[in-house]
């Protein structure tokens, strides 16, 4: 048994989790939405299973590092980022169907790091201006600000998704599930004040992460090269990512900033990210991965 | 602020006009948009590759616009200092109510605000008023820090409410964030007034005293001496990089002051220098061990010479002189790279071969490639020289990086760290526990409140009205 296998394995896992989870919206059943955590759990254990593996077999082999140090080990890293910031939000907040467009997010990337023919997982041995402490704290902090963003794009796909109107008859009903037997599709959806107030949430995670990652990422930039900023293209990004999402929270603070708008810039603000991460990459640079 | 004439009023409009957030957000926006250019044209370049990516007029236009320096471009610097205003005037301009919040004069609490409030929690109870007041009292101020009682007015039911709060100083949060985004402009300013940024190259063995600077290559001066000792670099067996390292010397007046090994990641601090292991090179040789051929008797000898070293060729061969090691070498119009320099002194004056142009005391000069092992042979003399082995003489490059501003910029790192956390994930909580007096026994409301995350403090109250419950 090596990780290559159990990533592959977690891949189908999480593919089957995501599965249920559309399938309890779709079909209006709870039961599968249920299904789906116990099967996404187990995805998640698998998912730090394999990473886990990975680290040993890297020091087994004799390169010794942490396994967030090429695009393979960071795209798996980053599925688990979401799976475990999501799973965290649906045991806080007890929602269930909230997993329906934030699910499918940890198995595309895990998918994309597992099947892509251009992506390597094979262990490799760091070069020298990778071997830092800084590193090991700017992938993590990077992945949990990144996932914080990915979950709040997955509640604001969800919010906009959800039509106004339903929410109003809610609103007259009280707290209370409609009373009449005839449930909607979007009737299972969680409120659009809890969404909205979700997406904020998830957006404050990803900003102080990110936060973190861009500072442990410009401290460790100066212990390598002298420079703790040097406005090198995937640098930019991320700052360019964090004004977004900066834009953001200051939007709120302004008047008739919620909801529909906010979610609409969340969405703007992921883009920049997955530019950040994947796009920066046709650009010339210092970081060769992640 | 009283605005009773007109220099006030133009004055109100500035200073309206910087604190809105409003332009903060057109300010970010700029910041975010106009940043990416500079991913896209490649910056710093040479004006050759610009004309030739770009053609002229694009060239001229971009050059006009600082497009090619746009990160120290006026027009970006003046964004941040827009960035900077804005967040100056703001700060002060709301820290004046805020303070007033966090050092009231006397904390005061209005229950009818909690009773507008949508979401509660209601609790019955079969103690008595004072029983329960007491109780909840002792449990809000452990939960909150802070507890005061008040009677209801009307006391129709009879009825207390207690009043619970924490975290009022948390609202000081976005102002530290917002220092630090200050403290880190200041940061990089000063680092670019009175820091440098330089590079030296040290080969092994020799000593510097002076770098030069990245932007136009003049010579700085150091204030002490630095000696590279010697320079390594070890491979993976995939052959990527493993390690460079150099061991330093740090010399004050002629005299060792320390030693230390850099590596990548590992810079030498000193004086308030930062000296970083940046690039390396082969310098030269130091020396290199020649297979020697005889053509006539097929015999081959080894020798192991140092530069300048003279040794006797075998067989009565003549003498040769390795003169030195260069880094390229010009053979009829091609480049045949690294390699050794060498003098021949024949003791017959035979033919030396075609190759060389002999004069008149037999005296000829050779190269001998690294790259090409038989091209000496070519030459068709009586000996011809390979080199079987060769020890490098590395020179190491330094960057050598002066920053009196990358406290600040910490400082700021380490309080926007806080302060985002201050402002994300604490709040000013305020409670309020109403007692009713029933028939029999009493009725609890509970109410919460916070200035943000509200969906949050909802699920505090449903836990501490369940905690009460259970008292
Ligand atoms: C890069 C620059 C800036 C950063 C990183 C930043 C960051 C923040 C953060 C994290 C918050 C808290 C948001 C929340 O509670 O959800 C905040 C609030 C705020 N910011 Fe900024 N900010 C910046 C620039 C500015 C500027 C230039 C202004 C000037 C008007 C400003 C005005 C405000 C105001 C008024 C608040 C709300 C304060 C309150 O809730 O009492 N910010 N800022």
């Amino acid at each position: 048994m090596n990780s290559s296998i159990i990533l592959s394995v977690t891949t189908f896992v999480y593919a089957f989790a995501s599965v249920l989870y559309i399938g309890s919206w779709t079909f209006k059943k709870e039961v599968m939405a249920k299904a789906g955590f116990f099967v996404f759990v187990a995805g998640f254990t698998g998912n730090t299973m394999g990473i886990i593996l990975r680290w040993i077999e890297s020091y087994k082999i004799g390169y010794g590092h942490a396994p967030f140090s090429n695009m393979y080990e960071s795209l798996v890293f980053f599925s688990w980022t979401i799976a475990a910031l999501y799973l965290f939000v649906e045991i806080k907040y007890k929602e269930r169907i909230i997993g329906v467009f934030a699910t499918p997010l940890a198995f595309l990337s895990i998918a994309y790091a597992s099947l892509s023919p251009s992506i390597s997982d094979k262990i490799t041995p760091l070069i020298p201006a990778l071997k830092s402490n800084w590193l090991i704290a700017h992938v993590i902090t990077c992945f949990l600000g990144y996932a914080g963003f990915a979950v709040a794009f997955g509640f604001s796909i969800m919010y906009l998704i959800k039509p106004v109107d339903l929410e109003q008859k809610d609103h007259i009903s009280g707290d209370k599930k409609l009373q009449n037997g005839k449930k909607s599709l979007y009737s299972k959806l969680p409120s659009l004040d809890l969404m909205d107030e979700l997406i904020h949430q998830m957006v404050m995670f990803g900003f102080l992460f990110l936060t973190i990652g861009i500072i442990t990422g410009s401290v460790w930039a100066n212990s390598a090269w002298g420079t703790y900023w040097s406005w090198d293209p995937k640098e930019t990004w991320s700052l360019i990512t964090w004004f977004i999402y900066a834009i953001l929270l200051h939007l709120r603070l302004m008047r008739g900033w919620h909801g529909k708008r906010i979610a609409w810039v969340s969405i703007v603000g992921f883009m920049a990210v997955l530019f950040t991460y994947f796009g920066v990459n046709l650009l010339p640079g210092l970081h060769s991965y992640a | 602020m009283e605005k009773n004439n007109s220099d006030k009023k133009s004055e109100n409009i500035l200073w309206n006009t910087f604190k809105s957030v409003k332009l903060t957000v057109v300010v970010l926006l700029l910041l975010a948009v106009t940043s990416i250019i500079g991913t896209i044209i490649p910056q710093n370049g040479t004006e050759q590759f610009y004309l030739n990516r770009y053609g002229e007029v694009f060239f001229k236009l971009f050059n006009l616009l600082d497009i090619f320096d746009m990160y120290n471009a006026w027009w970006f610097i003046l964004l941040l200092v827009l960035l900077s205003v804005n967040i100056v005037i703001c700060s002060i301009d709301k820290l004046k109510t805020t303070w007033k919040i966090i050092f009231p004069d006397k904390i005061t609490f209005n229950i009818d605000r909690f009773r507008r409030l949508k979401d509660k929690i209601e609790l019955e109870s079969n103690s008595n008023l004072e029983a329960l007041e007491a109780k909840y009292l002792q449990f809000i101020e452990k939960n909150f820090g802070f507890a005061t009682v008040e009677k209801s007015e009307d006391q129709n039911p009879k009825g207390v409410a207690i009043f619970g709060e924490s975290g009022r100083w948390t609202r000081i949060g976005v102002y530290v964030v917002h220092l630090s985004v200050i403290l880190m402009l200041a940061g990089g300013v000063i680092g670019s007034l009175w820091g440098f940024k330089a590079f030296v190259a040290i080969p092994e063995g020799l000593t510097v005293s002076s770098a030069f600077l990245r932007d136009n290559n003049r010579p700085v001066e150091l204030g002490f001496d630095i000696r590279c000792n010697s320079f390594s670099v070890t491979f993976y067996d995939t052959g990527q990089p493993k390690e460079f390292k150099s061991n330093l010397t740090v010399l004050e007046d002629g005299k060792e002051a320390f030693t230390k090994d850099i590596i990548v990641n590992d810079p030498l601090r000193y004086r308030g220098l930062s000296l970083y292991q940046s690039s390396y090179g082969i310098d030269s040789a130091k020396s290199a061990t020649f297979k020697i051929t005889s053509k006539q008797s097929s015999m081959t000898y080894s020798k192991k010479m140092e530069i300048g070293d003279t040794i006797d060729i075998p067989e009565s061969g003549g003498k040769f002189t390795l003169s030195e090691f260069v880094h390229g070498y010009n053979f009829r119009g091609h480049n045949l790279g690294e390699g050794f320099v060498g003098r021949m002194y024949s003791s017959n004056k035979v033919d030396n071969g075609q190759n060389s142009e002999s004069d008149k005391n037999g005296e000829i000069e050779i190269y001998i490639p690294i790259k090409f092992p038989t091209f000496d042979k070519m030459r068709g003399g009586e000996f011809s020289f390979e080199i079987e082995d060769y020890e490098k003489q590395y020179y190491t490059g330094l960057q050598v990086t002066k920053d009196p501003g990358v406290w600040y910029v910490y400082v700021g790192f380490i309080l926007m760290i806080i302060g985002c956390w201050i402002t994300f994930f604490m709040s000013h909580q305020s409670i309020c526990v109403e007692i009713l007096e029933k028939n029999s026994g009493c009725k609890v409301i509970v109410y919460g409140t916070a200035n943000k995350n509200s969906q949050g403090m909802k699920l505090k109250v449903g836990k501490i009205a369940s905690m009460m419950d259970k008292l």
